[in-house]
């Protein structure tokens, strides 16, 4: 059997991760690079994806690359793979991140083996979610990306690691149990694993005499909807499932964080895009303006808790709560034209498409922002933004760059950020109206949060706690933010290269 | 794509590009980053110059326009475009934009010089003037709100440009954030547009009668009380409340002025103030749906219009004359002039709020180009009078004008550069651009109240009031500062300013007496026959041609001319009095309206009616205390992490049971489920210790707990 691309891309790093184990303990050098090289070769690889993906003829369920063989005959589990407009933006960015993430980490002196290699085995587990076409198969990466974090957290985290690990780990973990549940229920029932099939036959799936362990199957199918919302309600996350985010992505490590909001984040929202609408169009529709309550919530909370924070990381923490409410608004009304409850579809497609922008967005300007909070973080070893003020002057540098970071992820127009949430506002405006003009107020304290945590760190005269110091952003920082940058610009002043490739996917979704 | 085309996509680009280069390759040379930044406008200003003659040549631009869009982001089978767009009142923006803003880059040369982040100030210009273009070219409202975003950046970066100084500091973060009020409502109203009609293209809404028609259906929201096209308008106007600082989110406009004197020029006076008042220009024709200002009817936006520009006309106008920094003065005179365009919008004068926002552009920047020459100058003096021994006094600020005096002798280019300035603001007659823009604005108001419409009266009185007023403060301005005796050393020492700052103030003071020539009443005796030849001014005749149905001209009015001389004269004259010939004699001395106003109701002036300490005790403290106490400390740490750590007890208290259940019945097994409940943080030490599987079985375990609760219980 040949290797597809796909399988390559998936396990190439855990190839890595098993290199880097076996390296001989004095050797943090090379572990380091040898990481550093096995990351960058999946990103060369999923670089040539994307554009081979340009050209290739999708597949009759809409997908490219497939790979399909037999994994466990005895549940009809296949190791079947492949993307499409959806999946292929978030490997190419979980791609971009994991090498910049592994270069951030060369700052890790204490056990670098174990480091570098279950960070490789997360980009493993992530890369697995988005290429995965079978349901037992997509549960096993969606867990097996559970562990290394937990691990990274609880071994490099700071102060407080244990309790935030622990409450990352048992939340997604007891988050995922319904899913699993779920995930054999419909397997067990319909014989198949397989998503794409699924697809076409679960959402009118009726068994014979209609009812399944004495229950009606829409009280089977709500259940199951429910399990799925849940599960990836507290990855995304959704208000109220958030708060084991501002301790996790606080306590992790730099390159941690950068990954948790980075990517691991979207798995939830990918869920929904891959699985949820799919699945159980009529029960999404059905809630989608629960949903969407709970996504404005998200974005107006999200802003205000960060607003409230005068620890510089759990600030950047809660914009992440912020920013996925926009993920989720454009998916409840998508849900909700999708599911037949009124709308029309142009919006729906646009509320859609700018959800998946935004993901993609958040993964850049994410990472970028607890790179920088990071940088400063490993020079001062304080995250406290009273103690900070000044720094543009001793440090104008990182000045610049964390002022064009923060204004990416404020949404401010000409970079990537507004692109995205315009179009959601614009998608769901039609939609849920009231809730659209209520998430302004969101916006607003985006705003406000965003020119705290500048204020705080770059304006003022000097602190005398700080004169003296190097607080100047290094070189190998640099090279590691540019690249998001870059793409902040680029996507902020020409989308449709990105956006075209997204919206080739949600328009055959949504049936436009 | 044409030549034309190809010129216009092309005006943005060079000081954008500018922008880059300086921050990433040439910060640390002060020259290249002035060839570049300077050498950028420069050919942005060719570009657009050329744009300007070939618009201003070609006949019946309104109805083909030089347009070219791309697009921009793919929807389903279709796409949201972006281009570019060239009519007739982009082109007299061409005109606008670039004269002031090249203006102001080379005046920056000189005022900058003494910086040390020079380099930075230029990149931030360049970013700022590319971003105004942008928005002067765009051709849909998504271009024009990325210009507009880009440029409030600029604003928050150039306010805050000294931003070791905390008031610089917070004047930055409050003009961004106060505008961001006004620009989350103008998204919605972008948002709203775009699902009513499908498009965002100015021509395609504006151009349509059939859209225009089915714009001015009921709202499908607010239950119908409004049309479409009225909450869109609202809306919209929002953001030009916010941008260009109308009532009641004018509060940010005057701390604008901490930052360096050009950018107040700049933004807060010639160009991003003005981009609000554009933009509604730009759109006036959907504002304008179901109105007949001819009839006294009016729509909802433009009621808003009418209220709230001719309100903030006066409102500002009278703290105007309270203020002591020369630079306030002229931000709340700012303000004012502001409301007379959006007034004037209000009750339909289209072309009056157009020419009114070109000249009050060109002699506004003029008046803070010499506000800051006068700073300098100041400031040069100060440091002279330091070296010969003299001590400042107590409170002394080169900004303060009870510390001026005289300055016309020691500044004589600045001092004629701003009286004509001042003339051309206060509507000096005849000779000032400004008389015959604002002339065009009360004639429209009269013309209203002349036909008893309510609207009218109210914006004619409150604008003849401000315009009487803002006579009367510029002249106190020029008083203060330039007549007299010098009131302070710095004064008395004081220098004129280098050639670079200069030669501008002397190029836009010949803009500021003849760009009104173009927009004289054919029917004004003697100048009117010659400058006037068609049936109405040549302004008129070419910027109406934006609007589908030419507007009229009105009737030449005599009495609205009588009454525009009257005003400017007769505050003028007062102030002449007032500050002139009884004058000034000590810094110390209390100012003569304080006397004639009274202590308290002058107090109340002085603080600005106290709407920063309003808005801080109703805003921003309870914004603070909410977001801190309560979002996240008593929502997100007590009630939601709460629950779960209470779902963690109980899981533990299971656990214990299964490890009692274990050491006792089946002996030996489990080496140790940890034990310990009582205080959170001290069990959840000893849980640390346990091992994976004993996590999942506690998760499971509480999965199952609670799902058994809800089952059993629901």
């Amino acid at each position: 059997m040949d290797i597809g691309v796909l399988s390559a891309i998936t396990f190439l790093p855990l190839a890595g991760a098993v290199v880097i184990i076996l390296l001989p303990r004095d050797m943090k050098k090379t572990a380091r690079w040898l990481a550093f090289g096995f990351s960058l070769a999946v990103l060369v690889l999923a670089i040539w994806l994307w554009f081979q993906f340009q050209t290739c003829e999708p597949s009759e369920a809409g997908y490219c690359f497939e790979e399909q063989t037999t994994w466990f005959g005895m549940i009809n589990a296949n190791w079947h793979v492949g993307v499409d407009g959806l999946s292929v933006p978030l490997v190419l960015l979980t791609a971009l991140l994991t090498p910049l993430a592994v270069l951030i980490s060369f700052e890790i002196e204490d056990r670098v083996h174990m480091y570098m290699s279950l960070f490789l085995m997360l980009e493993m587990g992530m890369m697995g979610v988005f290429v995965s076409l079978d349901l037992i198969i997509f549960f096993i990466f969606w867990e097996i990306g559970l562990v290394p974090m937990y691990f990274l957290i609880n071994i490099w985290g700071s102060a407080n690691k244990e309790y935030a690990s622990f409450k990352f780990f048992i939340y997604t973990m007891g988050g995922s149990l319904g899913l699993l549940l779920s995930i054999q229920l419909i397997g067990l029932t319909t014989g198949t694993f397989d998503i794409p099939t699924l697809a076409g036959i679960w959402p009118d799936f009726t068994p014979e005499g209609g009812t399944l362990f004495g229950l009606g199957i829409e009280t089977i199918k709500t259940i199951t909807f429910w399990a799925f919302f849940v599960a990836f309600a507290i990855k995304v996350p959704i208000w109220p499932f958030h708060t084991w985010l501002p301790d996790a992505h606080t306590e992790a490590p730099t390159a941690g964080s950068m990954i948790l909001a980075g990517v691991l984040l979207k798995l939830g929202a990918y869920g929904f895009l891959r699985l949820v609408l799919p699945f159980f169009p009529e029960q999404a529709a059905r809630f989608a303006g629960t949903i969407g309550v709970l996504a404005v919530l998200a974005i107006i909370m999200g802003a205000l808790a960060s607003f409230g924070q005068t620890d510089f990381k759990r600030l950047v923490a809660y914009s992440s709560v912020n920013h996925m409410g926009f993920v989720v608004l454009g998916i409840a009304a998508a849900a909700y034209v999708y599911g037949g409850r009124g709308g029309d579809s142009q919006s729906a497609i646009m509320a859609l498409n700018g959800a998946v922008l935004q993901m993609f967005n958040h993964g850049l300007s994410a990472a970028a922002m607890f790179l920088l909070v990071g940088a400063l973080y490993h020079k001062a070893h304080t995250r406290d933004l009273t103690r900070f003020g000044g720094v543009w002057v001793i440090a104008p540098v990182y000045g610049g760059i964390l002022l064009f970071s923060s204004m990416a992820s404020l949404g401010l127009p000409g970079l990537n950020g507004f692109v995205s949430e315009y179009m959601v506002v614009q998608g769901a405006w039609p939609i849920f109206t009231l809730y659209t003009a209520l998430a302004m107020i969101g916006l607003f304290f985006t705003g406000a949060y965003i020119l705290k945590g500048i204020q705080k760190v770059l304006h003022g005269p000097v602190k005398d706690e700080w004169k003296g110091h190097n607080l100047e952003i290094e070189v190998r920082e640099v090279v590691a933010i540019a690249p998001l940058l870059v793409l902040m610009l680029v996507i902020g002043v020409w989308p449709n290269w990105l956006v075209s490739v997204i919206n080739q996917a949600v328009s055959r979704l949504l049936g436009a | 794509m044409t030549t034309q085309e190809l010129l216009t996509w092309l005006i943005p680009i060079p000081p954008l590009v500018a922008f880059f280069l300086i921050v990433l390759f040439t910060a640390r040379s002060r020259a290249l980053s002035t060839l570049l930044a300077v050498g950028s406008m420069v050919i942005s200003a060719v570009l657009g110059f050329s744009v300007f003659f070939i618009g201003i040549s070609t006949e019946h631009l309104g109805a083909h326009p030089i347009e070219s869009a791309i697009d921009w982001l793919s929807v389903g089978a279709e796409a949201i475009k972006i281009g570019v767009v060239v009519d007739p009142l982009t082109v007299i923006m061409l005109f606008m934009v670039p004269l002031t803003a090249t203006s102001i880059f080379v005046y920056s040369i000189g005022y900058m010089a003494a910086d040390p982040r020079y380099s930075r100030f230029f990149a931030f210009i360049s970013l700022f003037a590319g971003a105004m273009l942008t928005l002067v070219v765009a051709d849909n409202l998504l271009l024009l709100f990325i210009g507009w975003e880009i440029m409030g950046l600029c604003s928050y970066l150039l306010i805050g440009f000294w931003f070791e100084k905390r008031s610089a500091y917070r004047a930055a973060v409050k003009a961004f954030l106060t505008t961001r009020v006004g620009d989350v409502l103008m998204l919605l109203g972008i948002a709203y547009l775009y699902s009513a009609t499908g498009t965002l293209n100015f021509h395609e809404v504006l151009r349509n009668p059939e859209m225009l028609e089915s714009l001015a259906a009921p709202s499908i929201y607010l239950g119908g009380g409004i049309s479409t096209a009225g909450l869109i308008g609202l809306l919209l106007f929002a953001g030009t409340v916010g941008k260009s600082a109308q009532f009641p989110l004018h509060v940010w406009l005057p701390d604008a002025m901490e930052g360096p004197t050009p950018v107040s020029a700049m933004i807060h006076a010639a160009t991003m103030v003005s981009a609000g008042v554009y933009m509604v220009i730009r759109m006036y024709p959907l504002l304008s749906i179901g109105a007949e200002p001819h009839e006294g009817i009016f729509s909802p936006p433009m009621l808003a219009m009418g209220l709230i520009g001719a309100f903030t006309a006066l409102f500002s106008a009278t703290i105007a004359v309270a203020q002591n920094d020369i630079k306030r003065v002229l931000a709340y005179s700012t303000i004012s002039q502001l409301g007379y365009m959006v007034a004037a919008l209000g009750i339909g004068a289209y072309i009056a709020a157009a020419f009114h926002l070109i000249t009050h552009a060109i002699f506004k920047a003029l008046l803070f180009m010499g506000s800051g020459s006068v700073i300098h100058g100041m400031e040069h003096g100060e440091h002279h009078a330091h070296h010969e021994g003299h001590h400042m006094p107590e409170g002394f600020n080169p900004q303060d004008m009870r510390f001026m005096g005289g300055l016309r002798k020691k500044q004589p280019i600045t001092f004629w550069t701003f009286l004509i300035g001042g003339m051309a603001l206060s509507g000096f007659p005849v000779v000032t651009a400004g008389f015959w823009s604002k002339d065009e604005i009360i004639a429209d108001a009269l013309q209203q109240t002349q036909m008893g419409h309510g609207l009218g009266v109210f914006v004619f009185v409150m604008l003849v009031a401000a315009a009487f007023l803002t006579a009367f403060y510029t002249m106190r301005q020029i008083g203060m500062t330039f007549f007299g005796k010098p009131r302070s050393a710095a004064a008395e020492h004081a220098t004129e300013s280098v050639w670079t700052m200069t030669a501008p103030l002397v190029v836009l003071a010949f803009f500021a007496l003849v760009t009104g020539f173009v927009g004289v009443h054919p029917d004004f005796p003697i100048l009117g026959a010659i400058l006037s030849p068609g049936e109405s001014s040549p302004f008129h005749e070419f910027v109406g041609g934006t609007l589908l149905e030419h507007p009229e001209a009105l009737p030449f009015n005599p009495t609205a001319v009588a009454t525009s001389v009257v005003v400017a004269l007769g505050g003028l004259a007062l102030g002449w009095w007032v500050y002139v010939v009884r004058g000034y004699k000590e810094a110390t001395q209390p100012d003569p309206v304080q006397g004639v106003l009274g202590g308290w109701l002058y107090s109340i002036l002085v603080n600005k009616y106290y709407f920063d300490e309003l808005y801080e005790a109703i805003f921003i403290k309870p914004a603070e205390w909410f977001a801190e106490k309560v979002a996240y400390l008593f929502i997100d740490r007590g009630i939601i992490d709460g629950i779960l750590h209470g779902i963690g007890r109980i899981a533990i208290w299971i656990g214990y049971l299964f490890r009692s259940f274990n050491t006792e019945v089946v002996d030996g097994v489990g080496d140790g489920i940890p034990m310990g409940i009582g205080e959170f943080g001290a069990w959840f030490r000893e849980i640390q210790t346990g091992k994976i599987q004993q996590y999942l079985l506690m998760a499971l375990v509480s999965i199952i707990v609670i799902g058994a609760i809800f089952w059993f219980g629901g």
